[in-house]
């Protein structure tokens, strides 16, 4: 028997779910995080779950992670002490960065920089140029090198990174300088700007392997922790770190590119909503994970998740690719008020944290949170199944009162005006990774996770018009899912700056016959045949004279025939589709990408036991309230634990389960589906029911009737649509005079 | 042309239905302005992912506003310049028309020179007009007598390149080729032209689309009411600020803009504040008449009134979100025929040093009475490099470059080296800027000790050195080479900018800042064939050879507070970091060794000294030696001639203008 195991460290829990490849049964685990070594945390969970499956350790045959120590030097600041090794002439290229100035006009009055990674003091210059098109201007200047290395060493640099002008057109000159640095500075980790990222752009190239030394000495101690660890217990797994991209990679090439680690764990969410996807059939999903701080979206087409060419963790950006999650300020924990000056109601991004927390919490918090609206509503019933916790109803209410109060409504008001600009926020996330990347978000379903997703799933439903809006089952170790349900990918990419003129399709499908190989490799040495494996081309295109570039995604088989003009033609798509006009101008290849993905498990699915629209056995509360559209209604509670597939919850009505809450608002109902998600649709629309089972293995023969995304490029059609559509928020229309009645 | 004259335009509805007064929930406003915040947001994103020009593209040298249907900008940086157009447009406004215009005399200084596009959409709604969305970017070229078409020395607007009044691009919905193609037919860089307009035009696009989409959600007149309560609101918060903050007692401030680029200078600048009951006088009588050169500044009353509030907001409270609602809480007084209201056809090309000695003005006024909250001067102007020619392989190459530099010193902080004050403005990338140009920048870094010593310190000037790869000619417009960014409440003042050109390359010439000699030392190039020219701050048409290297060195950011209450610790971190040297320390009476070591008791002494010498109360302004001293040593420190008296004169066109 094979049994892989996803592991999904968060700041509090640790989330652990094991799933026997044969069965598809899974054994879920939550235990908590152990900072200051992650590594105890993990392995105790393993022993805990590996005992409730009633197996050895020893048993695993892989085990697949989603961690943030990456994130959390950065965002700590608790990364390597960096050397950084430049041009002559360039000493500053961090301190001076884009010279940007964020906050708009005057936005310098209150703009504090940070510190650079890699410190001025830790920077040295040598004697060497290159050139634009790669040519040697000054040859290396050895005694310079030797000079500034002998610094670094003195400064007791941890890591050091070499990242010298044009290196992306010509690495010679770091390779050089790296072995100067060995002789000098024997057992120092080196990277090169250019082996991490050959792209034209100095301070990006140079940011990112600076972040990548930061990172290093953690991650690799991290990773070499944990494989100790796993060997004192007798495991003998592979062991494969999920990346920023969703993509998984072995150990020790991550201990190597920890830059690609540094959203690993949002890539866990997506990564958990692709299986969703995979198991019940939609294809193209938003997915809307809202946590205590902060909430996550991204968009899903077709089965592929939209990666974008840079990740960022705080205030650094790096050129490593990610998964397009976008983030806001915006969590249960957010907090509520009413400025003096303006009398708007505000939500976020300040946030209540885990201590004191929401009011409701009893730990001495008395600032209204998102959380607390959800209790003076009735969203979140005052004791929670399995919840150890019970919520102080009282004290939500008198927090939400301030907020009445500022504003002369009632508290009931107040919690539901929280909550509707909260929604707001989070749906202004949702616009960005749909509507404004030209996406109609009605063609997608919303799948909803994290601990509060499930709370305010519906309501986002109504305002993108997503439907189904699906809560998987556990939607609090959906990460874990993820984890241990996604595939291998690596990528090699080089900047290859040419006019379509200038070069030929069978030139460019040379090159990246070249990088799928190197890319290829990372993959071979991890055990993955070569059967297994499929490439994919890409390269960003702009029109000459553009600064921006797109990546292009381009066929394998036939590239060398017509790959640049078909290439050519979908940028002159994407182009009008965002931008609303395509150009007559010749394009321009800025960079050619190869990906190498592995196969998706072979996971089987779980099976929810049949039951029949009567979901009252479910019922567990029949006498529960809560406050929608202006009045108090009743609605059931139920246990989810207890529904079976084909049940029908008519809203409103309350679902618990051990980590999560979800809410059907009055005019939607929930329908149980086969593997166990939970489809809300408005009453009246049944949820397309894609009831085949999607097919693991590969996902690409999912069997769903959904068609793929219209893009919203076809404006009139779309307008019209909205405008019938947009009947759903007609309360908010009607809402006012009745409140501005009370006010004025 | 003041900004009361009755509208001339006539706005076509199908729909004559008047919109009704509804009320509005606070809440569903907050969603109203949030979307529309993030449709400006989206507006940038287009500008900037489709635009060709660097400027644009990498600088963001573009700006986009949201106004309600009376053309009042809700959402946007710089103000609402609908007013001007459509008080000046003698024609119809329908549904599908979009309107272009590069004249800033026609749209009273909405746009202040002509290689500003500007494109206006009128939003219709069931036939109603119910928003408008604009957008304006700086062109790389404009046409007219030098690359770039901002000729230092033009005496007339008509020296500038293309001007074309306020017209319609699409006539309901149908583009006017041939007005497009007469128009590209008068720029060198037709190709970017094109599609920065372009790029332009599809962000007001962007903007229509979003708010027909809050039509379609809320309902037309629902938005038309949140518009205009967004507004209100605005009034309100500032309102209340302008009672806290604004003395009644007037405050008074004047600076000055060096040279005109033919000779004559400086020119001064003067406003005065005072508050009326709830309202704010903003009085620039004695700024000095008009320029001869093109350093006028046609400003926009309403667009002054939105650059003043937006600082009050930053330097009182960043929490309100701005725009027009406040307008009415201000009175501007410019009088006209001075540098800031030129008459026509005045040249106006180089307005950037007046309109960023303006902001300067700002913060000296509103931090005059608070000094808790005064900001020191500092890099406050775009001073921009121009190179163009035709390369060895006969293609023609243009460069429009923005330059960046010290940050002053705040109360909260020390000014950034080598930033931008501009709102989003970047660098472009080195290396993007030697694949595409025939450059090879030799430097980029920032110059040690030229940000003024205070508490907080002032940014450090940046330096430039580009070699140029190819024969040809460079323009340079800067400023602040004369008169110096002043330092607030102890803090002192920044570096001056300079210019220097090597000649068939360094040839073993050294440079370096040095503040005890207020200015840089020069070791002279010994290598046969090279020689160093110092370059004025503004010039055009400057012939270069390949190899040539000029170090384009922009100027520091004054400092803030006392230099001896700076902790020391970062005094050291400075040193250690080469921002600041050795020598440079002792400015702040902080004593190193050689390995940057702080020496405790001499920097005690060192203090003392200091501070024995100090008045007993921080001077609110040190503004640098004074202005007859600095005009005397002006040959001896910066190695140029000081400029002659301004000579103003009544203008023939100006009269027949009127």
């Amino acid at each position: 028997m094979s049994y892989r195991l996803g592991c999904d460290v968060g700041g509090t829990f640790t989330d652990l779910l094991l799933i026997n490849e044969a069965t598809g049964e899974t054994y879920r685990q939550k235990t908590p995080s152990t900072p200051a070594d992650q590594s105890v945390g993990v392995m105790s969970g393993i022993l805990q779950v590996c005992k409730d499956a009633g197996i050895d350790p020893s048993e695993i045959t892989e085990f697949m992670h989603g961690t943030t120590v990456a994130t959390n030097a950065v965002l700590e600041g608790k990364g390597a002490v960096v050397g950084l090794v430049v041009t002559d002439g360039y000493k500053q290229v961090l301190q001076i960065a884009r010279s940007f100035v964020p906050g708009g006009l005057a936005g310098w009055i209150i703009w504090n920089k940070p510190l650079p990674l890699a410190l001025l003091e830790n920077t040295v210059e040598v004697k060497e140029r290159i050139g634009a098109r790669g040519d040697v201007v000054r040859e290396v200047n050895e005694a310079s090198v030797r000079e500034a290395v002998e610094k670094l060493k003195a400064n007791n640099v941890q890591a050091i990174t070499v990242s010298l002008i044009n290196s992306f057109a010509n690495g010679d000159h770091e390779k050089r300088v790296r072995t100067i640095i060995h002789d000098v500075f024997p057992g120092v980790p080196v990277t090169l700007s250019h082996e991490v990222l050959p792209e034209m752009f100095e301070y990006e190239r140079t940011q990112t392997a600076v972040a990548n030394s930061y990172v290093r000495p953690t991650v690799g101690k991290y990773l070499r922790n944990l494989e100790k660890t796993f060997a004192d217990s007798k495991m003998k797994a592979k062991y494969k770190v999920l990346r920023s991209d969703g993509g998984l990679m072995a150990f020790g090439n991550a201990a190597d590119q920890p830059v690609a680690l540094m959203m690993s764990g949002p890539a866990g969410g997506v990564a958990g909503a692709l299986w969703v996807s995979r198991q019940s059939g939609f294809k193209n999903l938003l997915t809307f994970d809202m946590g205590g701080t902060s909430t996550d979206v991204a968009l899903i087409e077709n089965g592929e998740p939209q990666l974008r060419r840079e990740t960022r963790v705080g205030d650094v950006t790096v050129r490593a690719s990610s998964l397009d999650v976008r983030t806001v300020g915006a969590g249960g924990g957010s907090i509520a008020r009413v400025p003096e000056l303006t009398k708007a109601l505000r939500v976020g991004p300040e946030s209540a944290g885990a201590v004191p927390g929401p009011a409701c919490y009893g730990k001495g918090g008395t600032e209204p949170a998102v959380t607390d609206a959800n209790v003076v509503l009735g969203h979140l019933p005052p004791s929670l199944i399995g919840g150890a916790m019970k919520l102080d109803v009282e004290a939500s209410r008198n927090a939400c009162k301030k907020v009445g109060d500022g504003l002369n409504i009632s508290v009931e008001e107040a919690a539901e005006g929280i909550v509707k600009i909260v929604n707001e926020n989070m749906f202004g996330a949702l616009r960005l990774v749909s509507i404004e990347q030209g996406y109609d978000p009605r063609d997608f379903a919303l799948v909803a996770f994290g601990g509060a997703g499930p709370l305010h799933a519906n309501a986002l439903g109504k305002l993108t018009g997503s439907w189904p809006v699906i809560i998987p089952p556990g939607p609090g170790v959906l990460c874990a899912y993820g984890d241990a349900t996604t595939r291998a990918r690596n990528e090699s990419s080089q900047t290859y700056v040419r006019r379509f003129g200038e070069t030929s399709s069978k030139e460019v499908a040379g090159i990246l016959k070249g990088l799928a190989k190197t890319a290829a490799e990372a993959l071979t040495k991890e055990g993955i045949p070569a059967k297994e494996q499929t490439v994919i081309y890409e390269i960003d295109l702009r029109y000459t004279g553009q600064g921006f570039s797109v990546p292009i995604q381009c066929k394998v088989e036939g590239f060398e025939k017509d790959g640049l003009s078909q290439a050519g033609k979908n940028f002159d798509a994407f182009h009008t589709r965002q931008f609303t006009f395509a150009l007559d101008a010749e394009h321009e290849i800025v960079n050619l990408r190869a990906v190498v993905v592995g196969e998706y498990p072979n996971v089987k699915a779980i099976r929810v036991p049949k039951g029949t629209a009567d979901a009252s056995k479910a019922v567990i509360d029949k006498k529960h309230t809560i406050w929608s559209g202006g009045k108090r209604q009743s609605a059931k509670i139920y246990d989810r634990a207890k529904l079976r597939a084909g049940n029908v919850i008519q809203g409103p009505a309350v679902v618990t389960e051990f980590d999560s809450t979800t809410v059907i608002l009055p005019d939607c109902m929930g329908t149980v589906d086969h593997v166990g998600c939970i489809l809300i649709t408005p009453k009246g629309m049944k949820p397309k029911t894609n009831a085949a089972p999607a097919k693991p293995a590969k996902g690409k023969a999912a069997a769903t009737k959904k068609s793929a995304p219209k893009k919203a490029a076809t404006k009139k059609a779309a307008a019209k649509k909205t405008a019938t559509k947009a009947k759903a928020p007609a309360k908010a229309k009607a809402k006012p005079k009745s409140k501005a009645k009370g006010r004025r | 042309m003041a900004n009361t004259s009755v509208i001339k335009s006539q706005i076509i509805e199908t729909n004559k239905k008047p919109f009704k007064k509804v009320a509005i929930d606070p809440i569903t406003l907050d969603i109203i302005e949030s979307a529309l915040r993030n449709a400006r947001f989206e507006m940038d994103a287009t500008v900037f992912r489709t635009a060709m020009s660097p400027g644009i593209r990498e600088q963001h040298d573009a700006f986009p506003l949201i106004a309600n249907k009376d053309g009042k900008m809700v959402v946007g940086q710089f103000g609402s310049f609908i007013g001007g157009f459509l008080a000046n447009y003698e024609g119809t406004i329908e549904e599908g028309d979009v309107f272009f215009t590069n004249d800033p005399y026609k749209v009273e200084g909405a746009i202040s020179h002509a290689n500003d596009w500007l494109i206006i959409l009128p939003i219709y709604y069931n036939g109603r007009l119910v928003s408008w969305s604009c957008h304006f970017g700086h062109m790389t070229d404009n046409g007219g007598k030098v690359p770039g078409s901002m000729p230092t020395d033009a005496t007339t607007i008509f020296e500038e390149g293309l001007v074309t009044p306020p017209t319609k691009l699409y006539k309901k919905g149908v583009l006017q080729e041939t007005l497009l193609e007469v128009m590209l037919n008068q720029v060198r860089l037709p190709t970017w032209n094109r599609s920065d307009l372009n790029a332009v035009l599809a962000a007001c696009r962007v903007a229509e689309k979003r708010v027909k989409e809050m039509c379609d959600r809320f309902g037309d007149e629902i938005y038309v009411a949140a518009c205009q309560a967004a507004l209100d609101r605005n009034k309100r918060a500032v309102g209340h600020l302008i009672d806290q903050a604004i003395s009644e007692s007037p405050v008074s401030f004047e600076d000055y803009v060096d040279d005109d680029g033919r000779g004559y200078g400086p020119y001064k600048i003067k406003c005065t504040m005072w508050r009326e009951g709830h309202k704010v006088i903003l009085d620039w009588a004695g700024t000095d008449p008009q320029a001869i050169g093109s350093i006028n500044f046609y400003l926009n009353e309403n667009m002054l009134k939105m650059f003043w509030g937006i600082y009050m907001i930053m330097v009182f409270d960043p929490q309100i979100l701005f725009n027009d609602g406040f307008y009415d809480l201000v009175d501007v007084r410019i009088p006209q025929g001075t540098l800031l209201k030129p008459n026509f056809p005045a040249a106006l090309s180089c307005r950037t040093h007046a309109l960023g000695r303006i902001f300067d003005t700002f913060a000296a006024l509103l931090g005059q009475k608070n000094p808790d909250f005064l900001c020191a001067a500092g890099f406050s102007s775009s001073p921009h490099f121009m190179y163009s020619g035709n390369d060895s392989r006969g293609n023609w190459y243009q460069l429009y470059q923005i330059g960046f530099g010290g940050i002053p010193a705040k109360p909260f902080g020390d000014g950034p080296d080598g930033h931008s004050m501009w709102p989003s403005f970047t660098n472009v990338p080195q290396e993007y800027l030697e694949a595409y140009f025939p450059l090879r920048i030799e430097r980029h870094e920032t110059v040690a000790d030229t940000g003024g010593a205070g508490k907080t310190r002032g940014g450090n000037a940046l330096r430039v050195d580009y070699c140029l790869l190819e024969d040809g000619e460079i323009s340079i417009h800067d400023d602040r080479w004369l008169t110096y960014p002043w330092g607030v409440n102890g803090g002192t003042v920044g570096a001056r900018s300079v210019k220097i050109l090597h000649r068939g390359g360094y040839g073993g010439a050294t440079l370096t800042y040095s503040p005890t000699a207020n200015g840089y030392e020069v070791t002279d190039a010994t290598k046969p064939g090279t020689s160093i020219e110092w370059h004025h701050s503004k010039c055009d048409n400057v012939k270069v050879n390949k190899g040539d290297i000029l170090s384009f060195i922009t100027w520091g950011g004054g400092g803030w507070g006392n230099p001896i209450e700076r902790d020391v610790a970062l005094v050291a971190a400075d040193v250690k970091r080469g921002l600041v040297s050795v020598d440079g320390a002792r400015r702040y009476g902080v004593v190193l060794d050689k390995n940057g070591v702080v020496d405790q008791s001499a920097t005690d002494k060192l203090r003392a000294e200091i501070k024995a010498k100090q008045p007993e109360k921080n001077p609110v302004f040190d503004l640098g030696p004074p202005l007859k001293t600095t005009l005397a040593n002006a040959q001896k420190e910066t190695r140029l001639r000081a400029p002659s008296p301004p000579v103003f004169r009544t203008d023939a066109h100006a009269k027949a203008a009127e």
